[in-house]
């Protein structure tokens, strides 16, 4: 492990609320080492900061391990920065060569207005879950665990759907700010389950109906969401999500 | 604040912990039959409020409203989704006997409570593994996708303390698959209109009427507004205070502030000194360093843990030939090997590091090494089974752990100790309810992998909307609103708090004084302690809080976002918490679980319990004006009798 120190010029978009209009100010980052995480050398920024008196950097985060889906902005035009399948937190400072300037901006999208600087509402993506999001089981109304066999195959991949953290990268990626990705992840985590068929279509229809009335908008399959997916959620999910739609529609 | 913190008086014991009659297998089914309902039409009438939206939280929260009550739920996060049981990796515990190895709910109640070191009430944890084969078949009917055979039937694994399989998981996120089906139950209410959900606010305040809990008063923090509100009964789901140490695995924001301010307004405080630290944790790279990283216990099946057999040794791992290699664990403890338990695993490594022969640039660290276990099984079958965790790894600290050994130390991870709580999960203060890792009850004095989940999914789904509805029955409440005085006293006492908190204008930062207070609490209070660390450190907190209250530096104002003002108040309590955890691990003068004394240890280095004195649990109340009380509940052990518990 290298402790060799580095510099970076950090341009940084500081938006005092969602009703200011905001601009780029410039730090300067000394003495970062390339083992510290990237929120890491944000919080050494950040204490400089408040000892100079001076408003800190808002950011959110929490777990700090990739899995709360709390932090997230883009650096240089990336979400979640250089490193791929890695939500913010776990981006460390090797990835940046001394010197380097790193541009960061909030997850941009009209469904996402700016609370401030680097953070951003995404209550949106919990009012998608609500429309439709769940299988609707009553707390003591499960039958027995094993009575339903579910392939091994379908599992796993209802796994891979249902890893989505719920981040809103694929959104601030995309040039439609669309929220199918997250949308699609659930749909297909929820179908490939047997217990999830009962209310597919349903499902499928409140939820993209929702998507649309909050403000995101259409796939026009670029893949943008899929490349910064911190947990590399496929793009055929949004086929699955399509289908789903598609089919549901036909049965009304 | 008292003369003299180190001393408690000791007040009335506890004699009613509402533990119903009758044999262990039956007091819950007849209980249940017993407690009083509410009949529906008159549910809508009543609220409950929830503090937390995590495993335990977010399950009472949907299953209460499921039933009809209306539920108020708070988070400080942006989402309900966020809660920390989302970074649970390894799994969930269930005697459902898929594997045909033996298991059954006694078994899985005898291994908890001998697991806990016998220090908690067996017939809570009798009920806890009564309930969880109802927990995996609700979670299997929400669709969370559990690993699976290719036979489709559901998959088992091993986890430390037990002999049999009994743990579900869903690959290494568990804790985020189970959340999300909880977090979706919840979503489906909030949809339903029985739950009304409050993000963004930071619970600061209980609001106690007539001795009875009726409210709470919360900071909504995007407006820093203080607001409160009323209800017939309040549950606290907020989980554990492992961040009093600063570096944890828990998240940034977790924290002791919504049990503090309950304990301050009359709840006990048990058994806060049984922290548990989990052996298997990436090392501490610098002092920039905010939070520590858990690799799984699942590592130890292959991994051989190792150190330098002499001291000072500055080669590379590949370097140092075998015979020149101390693999301790499989020395000191032969029939279990690299799998002990954690605790002991953890002071083993930290006693190989007090001898100097720790490893990496801070010499704080252990080899976990699967050199042996790639020649014998392949690369490709070790990369099958830890993969993702040998990324993880690598992204960390940049070195490929297939090809050097991995670096592990033991980090604060999990909390036993919480909230007191009767047989109902409700606090002394009538209508409080706590659950998860908030209250105390389950785990003793050391909780054994995956039964984290297992316990908040139980507390949540299948317990406390029994005993909820039971007290809602029972208690005639006059409704009220939030005029009182009581909720003007609550508002006024919050706000002059962060007044005096911005007012400070210090030199220092929270951060600071965080990592200052991490550092006393780790080396006085930390794997083993001793009375004279723990004397110092009841000397060194309230001189770091006194400091605090002089000179912390909070930039920004009361009445909009302002994240360095949530987190020193955070703080603030913590400074408060830490005393009383050194204090309870200072009276309780003996070793048990995660509770290390070094004074009371086997000749061969072992915790050495002292039932005859120490049989109890520690309910510390709080006084504004002189040391805590100690009311003590007798463990009465009527089925699993205490033994010494040895892994040689």
């Amino acid at each position: 492990m290298s402790s060799t120190s580095r510099t970076f010029k950090l341009r940084v978009w500081r938006q005092n609320g969602p009703n200011d209009k905001g601009h780029f100010e410039d730090y300067v980052a000394k003495d970062m080492t390339p083992d510290m995480s990237f929120l890491e050398m944000l919080d050494v920024v950040n204490e400089d900061l408040i000892h100079q008196g001076k408003d800190p950097i808002t950011f959110e985060h929490d777990c700090r391990e990739g899995i709360c889906g709390s932090c997230g902005f883009m650096v240089n035009g990336l979400a979640h920065g250089p490193d791929p399948g890695a939500t913010i937190c776990q981006v460390h400072m090797r990835h940046f060569a001394d010197g380097a300037t790193i541009v960061m901006e909030p997850f941009r999208a009209k469904a996402f207005p700016v609370v401030k600087d680097l953070m951003v509402d995404r209550s949106a993506f919990d009012h998608i879950i609500s429309a439709g999001g769940y299988i609707s089981v009553k707390t003591g109304a499960a039958t027995e665990a094993n009575i339903i066999p579910i392939p091994k195959e379908d599992a796993d991949q209802a796994f891979d759907s249902a890893a989505c953290i719920g981040c809103g990268a694929c959104v601030a990626q995309c040039k439609n700010a669309s929220a199918a990705l997250f949308t699609g992840a659930k749909i297909t985590h929820l179908t490939l389950t047997p217990q999830g068929q009962v209310e597919r279509g349903e499902r499928a229809l409140a939820m993209t109906i929702k998507a649309d009335e909050e403000g995101f908008g259409s796939c026009s399959n670029e893949g943008e969401c899929e490349a910064v997916c911190p947990k590399e959620i496929s793009i055929r999910n949004i086929a699955f999500m399509n289908k789903e739609v598609a089919k549901a529609v036909l049965q009304k | 604040m008292s003369d003299d913190k180190s001393t408690f008086s000791v007040g009335e014991p506890i004699v009613n912990s509402a533990v119903p009659d009758g044999g262990i297998q039956d007091k819950w089914e007849q209980h249940k039959f017993d407690m009083k309902l509410v009949n529906p039409a008159n549910r809508r009438k009543m609220k409950v409020i929830c503090v937390g939206t995590g495993l335990a939280g977010a399950s009472a929260a949907a299953s209460l409203g499921e039933l009809g009550y209306h539920v108020q739920n708070f988070c400080y996060q942006d989402s309900p989704r966020r809660a920390h049981s989302i970074a649970a990796q390894g799994g969930i515990n269930a005697a459902k006997n898929y594997s045909n190895d033996g298991d059954s709910i006694y078994r899985l109640f005898y291994d908890t409570v001998k697991g806990g070191d016998y220090r908690s009430r067996e017939a809570n944890v009798y009920r806890l593994a009564q309930v969880a084969n109802n927990i995996i078949d609700q979670c299997v009917a929400q669709g969370v996708p559990f690993a699976r055979e290719y036979s489709g039937l559901l998959d088992n694994r091993s986890f430390g303390g037990a002999q049999v399989s009994r743990t579900f998981y869903a690959r290494g996120q568990t804790g985020q698959q189970l959340l999300l089906g909880a977090y979706q139950a919840l979503m489906r209410q909030v949809e339903a209109g029985t739950v009304e959900m409050f993000t963004r606010r930071e619970m600061l305040d209980v609001v106690v009427v007539d001795g009875v809990a009726r409210g709470i008063t919360v900071r909504n923090l995007l407006t820093g507004e203080i607001e409160k509100y009323s209800a017939d009964a309040v549950i606290l789901a907020s989980g554990g205070y492992g961040n009093v140490y600063y570096l944890s695995t828990n998240a940034k924001n977790s924290n002791v502030t919504a049990a503090w301010r309950a304990h301050k307004r009359g709840a006990y405080f048990a058994n806060p000194c049984y922290t548990q630290i989990h052996p298997t944790c990436i090392p501490v790279s610098g002092d920039h360093q905010s939070k520590l990283t858990l690799m799984s216990e699942s590592l130890r099946n292959d991994g051989r843990v190792w150190v330098p057999l002499r001291a000072d040794d500055n080669r590379p791992p590949n370097q140092i030939p075998h015979e020149e290699r101390d693999y301790y664990l499989e020395r000191r403890y032969p029939a279990f090997g690299n799998l002990v338990p954690r605790d002991v695993a953890s002071r083993a490594a930290k006693a190989v590091c007090d001898e100097g022969r720790g490893v990496g640039a801070t010499k704080l660290a252990v080899y976990l090494d699967f050199a042996d276990a790639i020649k014998r099984l392949g690369k490709d079958t070790i990369a099958a089974r830890y993969g993702n965790l040998f990324d993880m790894y690598a992204r960390i600290t940049d070195e490929n752990p297939y090809e050097t050994p991995m670096r592990i130390f033991p980090a604060v991870h999990y909390t036993m100790g919480g909230l007191w709580v009767d047989y109902h999960l409700m606090s002394n203060v009538p209508g409080l309810f706590v659950l998860g890792e908030a209250n105390f009850s389950d785990h003793g004095a050391n909780r054994l992998g995956a039964s984290a989940l297992m316990q908040g999914l139980a507390d949540g789904y299948f317990v406390a909307p029994y005993t909820v509805s039971n007290y809602l029955a029972q208690s005639k409440l006059t409704p009220i609103g939030t005029d009182g005085p009581e909720f003007d006293e609550s508002v006024k006492t919050v706000q002059d708090r962060i007044s005096q908190l911005l007012n400070v204008k210090g030199k220092r930062t929270a951060m600071e004084f965080h990592r200052a207070l991490g550092h006393i609490m780790w080396e006085n209070v930390g794997m083993g302690r001793t009375a004279e660390s723990l004397k110092r450190a009841l000397e060194e907190i309230p001189r770091l809080r006194e400091e605090f209250w002089q000179d912390v530096l909070i930039p920004g104002e009361a009445n909009n976002l302002n994240q360095n003002l949530e987190y020193a108040g955070r703080v603030a309590d913590f400074l408060e918490f830490a005393e009383l955890l050194a204090l309870d691990a200072l009276h309780r003068e003996e070793s048990c679980g995660g509770h290390f004394r070094e004074e009371y240890q086997t000749p061969d280095g072992e915790a050495a319990r002292d039932d005859e004195h120490f049989s109890y649990v520690a309910a510390w109340e709080f006084q504004p004006d002189s040391s805590p009380v100690l009311h003590q509940e007798k463990l009465e052990f009527d089925y699993v009798k205490p033994t010494q518990r040895s892994y040689k």
